[in-house]
């Protein structure tokens, strides 16, 4: 059997990037809820934020090696697997990506060293100013990284010249290109909800199970806060990178709502199962004129559908239909979780409430889960293109590479990133599990060298120190380290 | 091709000056980092030992393998032609080394949450430094060698990358990080750990001189142009004083290892590498993919290189400033104990 080279060139960049993408969706958040515990600290001199903002950063130093290492493959996959693509979109990406790595990841990588390990040796308004620029630096790489791919979705401001190259003609109009700050907005909201949702998640566990109690009412209100503010403006955001989508992507549009034919008055397809061969939907169940007015704010709204364009430019119909819905329906859960924590909040039950706790200890990976959802409606929506209307998905992928070449590294990919995240989801059960009061931070020292050792031992997540860390009941807490 | 109007030249040569400080700093930084990982399973005081080694670069390894993705990534804003080519030809070296990143990098954070299974961290910081070392000694062969190119695109099999001189530039590279290593060690450790470095770091100079050696006379024997531009009158002359610097470098470490001195074997092991760097930038020059792509056949546009010069200008400076800084937290010898503060 001949392997399709093309396929498995696309199988292993999803399945990369998804990986890649849960890292920077959560640490775009941390990043941030660090600092801002790590200035309340400086603010209020009161050590519980200071001890939580240790814990945290055990978590984020864990979850910031794991994106790091599987961030790298990315950048080089580009060139292994698209040279193609490369080779026609790099007078224009190129620049964009490299200024990612110069604004943003030396940033990053720099002032983690000093966040990481510096506690006891700059002094704290340093450390204070040292997270902040991690967590700058997370937020103009999302910055980089969404101008490129907004880019491949709503190109402008460039120029195809007689070799068939791309070529910048306005590097304004490539960067804010039109779809660039409404995916940013919607990216980085994103990110600081999943955040928000794995403190939550988190702090209700241990309120749960009676442990760490301070530390987990402060993370819960502040989570729950945050949330309480983001679901709902990720819903009217998500709503206008839509209308953004029906202005320039209308063939996507139209997979998303499952629209074949162009109509005025469409209707709001519910559920269907769409049909790429038969060109319609089995099982349909919608509400008529409902689409038109959401998307055009006029009953006989105009919508193009797929039939608009030829057979083979149209993406999978069934892949973006789905998975937008399933989007859509984890924002609106995500809603709901906010709106009874707020009526809680108000009565004063949301440390109490079990069933709630419960629930939000459920709703721990839900952020992730939308996420990928999200992205997977926005890069299959654009198939088949690699840039929108521009260049060819199955044009981009590099003429030497077999499909053995790619299915060998595919399944080494695949193999390595299994063992590297089960320990890596291992060491962070193990960090929640001892919680912020098993994480002292270390004293004060007037000296650079210090005198006393806080070994490894110490700091060691197995063993049989475990055994005290999955203990439940309000019993004597383990003794502070120090 | 030759370049068509005068400021396209200019605009060209400081990329390919940008690119190669970029590849640089990153095989001096992150060199050091990954010879560490290369003497780790041999540190005579086991896990304690080890542990010492891995805080001396746990915060800073992450800035230095940064430097990596900016070659990279400058390759591909700069001569995105090169960046399409050379990737596909070299997919599988690419492919061991990212492998060995991954396994290398994840195991600074796992290894010190570890208890029971801290020895599988141990032997993946190891492994992964080696192989990682090791596949970047068999792309420099790779590009040393040649690359097979129709039109656009790189039309040699996907194992072209695979030879004995390649195998050669491997085990040249992990002698060369693993020197870098060691006198990074001197200088931050004391003790024992530093009495074993200090008796390792000659061996080690000697065999980085033999692979240089060897490398050195393989590359012209085989390759017309490097001969034709090393052994001709009246280069020979102009280029004698590289190798005899390399060798009054080398004897002069050699008496500052012997004579206890503390930062000087770190600083000449990195005059080593400048050296050999500009043998082969010599060697090699102009092309981006040796033997038919110039570096001017394979720029951008002046549109993007402009666009990403400005910012550079500023950036670079900023980015080496606030390395020195992180540096300069991190300095002083390492205690044992000390360092894994988060």
């Amino acid at each position: 059997m001949e392997l399709d080279a093309l396929l498995l060139a696309r199988i292993q960049f999803a399945f990369t990037i998804s990986f890649h993408i849960l890292f920077p969706a959560f640490t775009i958040g941390l990043a941030s809820w660090i600092a801002v515990l790590e200035g309340r600290w400086l603010w209020t001199k009161n050590d519980l934020y200071k001890r939580l903002s240790s814990f945290w950063t055990k978590v984020f130093a864990v979850s910031f090696g794991m994106g790091v290492v599987s961030g790298i493959v990315m950048s080089y996959q580009f060139g292994t697997n698209w040279s193609r693509y490369s080779d026609v979109g790099g007078y224009i990406l190129g620049p964009l990506i490299q200024y990612e790595v110069v604004t943003a990841f030396f940033l990053e990588a720099t002032f983690l060293g000093v966040m990481l390990f510096g506690r006891d040796r700059v002094p704290p308004w340093l450390h204070f100013f040292a997270t902040c620029m991690v967590a700058l630096g997370t937020l103009i790489s999302a910055f980089w990284i969404l101008s490129a791919n907004s880019f491949m979705q709503t190109p402008a401001g460039y120029e195809i010249r007689e070799d068939g190259l791309l070529y910048p003609k306005s590097w304004w109009d490539i960067v804010f290109n039109p779809s660039f700050p409404y995916r940013y907005f919607h990216m980085v909201i994103a990110c600081f909800l999943t955040t928000s949702f794995v403190i939550a998640g988190v702090s209700a566990w241990h309120l749960l199970n009676n442990r760490h109690e301070i530390y987990a009412r402060i993370g819960l209100n502040m989570s729950l806060g945050l949330i309480a503010v983001l679901a709902p403006v990720q819903i009217f955001v998500g709503d206008l990178t839509g209308l953004n989508t029906l202005e320039h992507q209308p063939t996507k549009l139209a997979a998303i709502e499952g629209h074949w034919e162009t109509h005025a008055g469409a209707p709001l397809i519910l559920f269907a199962i769409p049909d790429q061969q038969a060109e319609m939907n089995h099982w349909e169940i919608s509400i008529p004129k409902l689409g038109s007015l959401i998307l055009t704010h006029e009953w006989d709204g105009v919508i193009k559908g797929l039939k608009e364009v030829a057979p083979e430019d149209r993406p999978p119909v069934w892949i973006v239909f789905w998975s937008f819905r399933i989007m859509v329906g984890l924002g609106m859960l995500m809603l709901a979780v906010a709106v009874t924590g707020v009526f809680l909040m108000w009565r004063r039950k949301h440390y109490t409430t079990r069933w709630y706790l419960r629930i939000l200890q459920f709703c721990t990976p839900i952020g992730f889960a939308a996420i990928l959802f999200g992205w997977v409606t926005t890069e299959v929506g654009r198939q088949p293109w690699t840039v929108y209307g521009i260049l060819r998905t199955a044009d981009s992928v590099s003429p030497a590479i077999t499909g053995a070449g790619v299915l060998t590294s595919l399944i080494i990919f695949f193999l390595t990133y299994c063992i590297v995240f089960s320990a890596g989801i291992y060491y962070l059960m193990r960090i929640f599990e001892r919680g912020p009061e098993a994480h002292v931070p270390p004293p004060d020292r007037s000296a650079n060298r210090p005198k006393r050792p806080f070994s490894a031992a110490e700091e060691a997540l197995e063993g049989p120190e475990d055994t005290h860390g999955s203990r439940t009941g309000p019993g004597p807490r383990p003794a502070p380290a120090e | 091709m030759q370049p068509e109007t005068g400021i396209s030249v200019d605009l060209t040569l400081i990329w390919a000056g940008i690119v190669a400080f970029a590849v640089f700093m990153y095989v001096f930084m992150d060199g050091f980092d990954l010879g560490v990982g290369i003497l780790f399973p041999f540190a005579p005081g086991g896990e304690r030992d080890r542990d010492l080694m891995m805080n001396t670069v746990a915060p800073i390894w992450d800035a230095n393998e940064t430097w990596l993705i900016l070659g990279g990534a400058g390759l591909f804003a700069a001569f995105p032609l090169a960046y399409s080519i050379l990737l596909p030809a070299l997919y599988m070296p690419i492919l061991l080394m990212l492998i060995a990143l991954i396994f290398r990098g994840v195991a600074f954070e796992f290894r010190f949450k570890a208890h029971s299974s801290k020895y599988l961290w141990t032997s993946s910081f190891f492994i992964g430094s080696f192989f990682a070392s090791f596949s970047q000694g068999l792309i420099l062969g790779a590009f040393i060698d040649g690359f097979e190119v129709t039109g656009r695109d790189f039309s040699g099999s996907i194992w072209d990358w695979f030879s004995p001189f390649g195998i050669l530039c491997g085990f040249a590279i992990v002698t060369g990080y693993a020197l870098l290593g060691a006198t990074w060690l001197i200088w931050r450790t004391h003790g024992a750990l530093q009495d074993w470095c200090r008796s390792l770091a000659p061996k080690l100079l000697l065999g980085v001189l033999v692979f240089f050696a060897l490398v050195s006379l393989i590359t012209p024997a085989w390759n017309e142009v490097v001969r034709a531009r090393w052994f001709t009158f009246p280069n020979i002359i102009y280029l004698a004083p590289l190798p005899v610097t390399t060798l009054l470098v080398s004897a002069w470490m050699w008496t500052a290892i012997r004579g206890g001195r503390d930062v000087v074997p770190f600083v000449l092991a990195l005059v080593i590498f400048v050296l050999a760097f500009a043998g082969l930038a010599i060697s090699l020059w102009p092309y981006v993919i040796p033997p038919n792509i110039t570096i001017w056949d394979a720029a951008s546009p002046p549109e993007s290189q402009i666009f990403l010069l400005i910012g550079l200008a500023f950036l670079i400076p900023t980015i080496l400033a606030y390395t020195a800084f992180t540096y300069w937290v991190f300095r002083g010898k390492l205690q044992e104990g000390e360092g894994y503060g988060h």
